[in-house]
């Protein structure tokens, strides 16, 4: 049981900087995900912690203890790897025990703990098994079984659900949510994937291009975007977003599109800029909804457009529409039917209209 | 007949033709010779049978056996040096960042020499009076000349020094093949698990390593049980039977002594121990390859 933290901590490939000075304090217990795009330095950094690569900058603490100058044995973390790295000449119960043996256990309390995880995870009939002799989720178990039996201060998670097809993907994240309540140990894990950080994290770290973007909970992140890109990054479908600049109308200010859409700006960030600004405005799909089938939102402002594409998905129909040049994406939750070319009149919610400065991205 | 001659055996037939006539006759005819008293110079002697004549006589030489004995042991020391040294120079190139293409090409050096000619070489090398060894020793003193190629042991000793310098990159290359090809993760894995370098090594790269380590034992094994060319070269045998190896005093037999009868005799008792070697390490190399699960 151990807090985690990174203290300006650096990688370099060569001459690429993959991570750049990222601080970050993880809590004893805490489920914290890495999230972001292919390079953004979130394995590295997972990798640095494990012990893996080496730290080029900072200083990387578990508990209180510098882990700089330690090998990974000594560093007291499990790992799960994304294509499982289980021994292939070792039976499960072998692979289970490997690490307890290593450090030298004796025998009965290695078979007790290996049947103990085993218990946990639900793999206690394939102990005689060799790896091969099992399916991906099945391997999976046993490469989380294999981080279970040391007890260790902090579990990192290295993609683990890559490699599973979608149903296998969704019930091994349950397993690995009930997984974090039973052990309660420190996780730090890394996905690509916004809805696995979405459904698992206590806190969701997003990084990109090295740096972090934005670290908080995930309603914080999806409620409260710090940038453009954690913005687009987080929900599914991604927000909407739209290229402006700021302009007076009607003594109001307001976002003008390049095809000459005016929209005013929310009341909230009337204040917040100022004419002339270029800015991208964002909305969710869910927020500009057809009138005919949705509520009018208190604050809203209408166009009428007509429908390219519809897709049914039961609960819910995303309509595919035009703003302007633009194709955006509109959520309704009522099971009615919207035909391609069908003239809708929208309504966007402008209280749930997000801006960001189009120099910095940041969130205004 | 028709049918015959539309079948799969007109296509396999120029093959079946070939392995006849380069393969199968020579086996029958040398079989042949070894149940009769065949001497080169008396072709006469091809038609004589004389049953199991010659081996009854080679079961009472004890030349011949000590001739056997000693390719064993050579086979036995020369294989396990070379997969020590092998291993190590893989092992090393394997952590090499720059360079290692340079290396590998460097170490495949020792390959591209003729046996013949490894073999002058270090004739010359282990030479009493003008060798490069002794006139090194003699630099640290080492006055009185060592006969490198006289004495029983020393002399077999240097045609060793000499094998296992030539093919010891047969291994290298082999293993580092095998070192190349073996998973990142499980290493990673086992890292984290606790594993020192050693116990990394032990627990994870050895067993991926093995079935290459047992082509190579294949591979050479062949090779050594046939060993002639450099020992021809640096003692030819000598002095004295010190250095006989199988082959050397086969072809002593059947082309010095003319005795081609005997001579095949000795080498189908000879293949039998390639045989052997062959089917012990195949034996090995798919037990584990099972063991990584990969048939």
């Amino acid at each position: 049981m151990a807090k985690v933290s990174l203290q300006g901590v650096s990688k370099f490939y060569g001459k690429v900087q993959a991570v750049k000075k990222i601080d970050l304090e993880i809590i004893d217990k805490e489920f914290l995900v890495l999230v972001g795009p292919s390079g953004c330095g979130k394995s590295s950094s997972l990798r640095m912690i494990a012990g893996l690569e080496e730290i080029d900058e900072g200083v990387i603490k578990i508990g209180d203890k510098e882990m700089n100058n330690l090998e990974p044995r000594e560093r007291n973390v499990s790992m799960v790897f994304q294509n499982y790295a289980l021994y292939p000449h070792m039976t499960v119960e072998e692979n289970l025990g490997f690490s307890l043996k290593i450090a030298g256990l004796a025998k009965t309390e290695i078979e007790e703990r290996v049947h103990e995880a085993a218990g946990i995870l639900d793999i206690t009939e394939f102990l005689q098994r060799k790896p091969s002799q099992l399916s991906g989720g099945q391997r999976q178990r046993v490469a989380m079984g294999r981080a279970i039996v040391r007890r260790p201060d902090v579990f990192l998670f290295d993609e683990p659900l890559s490699n599973l097809d979608a149903k296998l993907r969704n019930q091994m994240r349950t397993e690995i949510k009930r997984l974090h309540q039973k052990v309660s140990t420190t996780i730090v894990y890394v996905t690509h994937d916004q809805v696995e950080a979405m459904t698992l994290a206590d806190r969701i770290v997003i990084m990109k291009d090295g740096i972090i973007e934005q670290i908080g909970t995930p309603l914080d992140l999806f409620e409260r975007p710090a940038t453009k890109f954690v913005a687009t990054f987080i929900g599914s479908p991604s927000m909407n977003m739209i290229k402006a600049s700021i302009i007076k109308h009607n003594d109001k200010l307001s976002m003008k599109t390049k095809d000459g859409i005016i929209v005013p700006v929310p009341k909230d960030k009337q204040n917040s800029v100022s004419e002339g600004q270029k800015i991208s405005f964002g909305f969710r799909a869910e927020d500009i909804v057809p009138l005919k089938f949705g509520q009018k939102p208190s604050s809203a402002w209408e166009m009428q457009s007509s429908v390219n594409l519809a897709e049914p998905l039961g609960t819910e129909t995303l309509i595919f529409t035009n703003f302007g040049e633009i194709e955006i994406v509109s959520r309704m939750f009522t099971p009615e039917q919207v035909k391609s070319n069908d003239v809708l009149d929208f309504a966007l919610n402008l209280d749930r209209t997000y801006l960001f400065d189009e120099n910095s991205g940041l969130a205004i | 007949m028709r049918k015959f001659l539309n079948g799969p055996w007109v296509l396999l037939m120029p093959t079946l033709i070939i392995l006849t006539c380069v393969v199968l006759l020579p086996l029958l005819l040398s079989l042949w010779t070894s149940f009769t008293p065949f001497k080169l110079t008396k072709p006469d002697t091809l038609y004589r049978f004389v049953g199991f004549r010659n081996y009854e006589r080679l079961i009472g030489d004890l030349d011949f056996w000590i001739a056997f004995g000693r390719t064993v042991l050579f086979l036995a020391i020369a294989l396990n040096l070379e997969l020590v040294f092998g291993l190590g120079i893989a092992l090393l190139i394997n952590k090499i960042t720059y360079g290692q293409r340079t290396l590998r090409t460097l170490m495949m050096f020792p390959m591209m020499f003729s046996p013949i000619l490894v073999g002058f070489q270090w004739k010359y090398i282990f030479n009493d009076n003008i060798g490069l060894m002794n006139n090194f020793l003699r630099e640290f003193g080492v006055i009185q000349p060592i006969p490198w190629l006289v004495d029983g042991i020393l002399a077999n000793v240097s045609i060793m020094a000499a094998e296992i310098w030539s093919s010891t990159s047969v291994f290298a290359i082999l293993l580092l093949a095998g070192l190349l090809g073996i998973p990142k993760d499980p290493i990673e894995a086992a890292k984290v698990d606790g594993c020192n370098s050693w116990q990394v090594f032990k627990n994870i790269t050895l067993p991926f390593l093995m079935p290459f380590v047992f082509i190579a034992m294949t591979i050479r094994s062949l090779d050594v049980a046939r060993a002639y060319d450099i020992v021809q070269m640096m003692t030819g045998g000598g002095p004295a039977k010190r250095t006989e190896l199988l082959w050397t005093l086969i072809s002593r037999t059947g082309y010095v002594d003319a005795k081609m009868g005997m001579a095949n005799a000795m080498s189908y008792i000879s293949i039998f121990l390639s045989i052997a070697f062959t089917f012990f390490f195949f034996y090995k190399l798919v037990e584990a390859r099972q063991r990584l699960s990969y048939e």
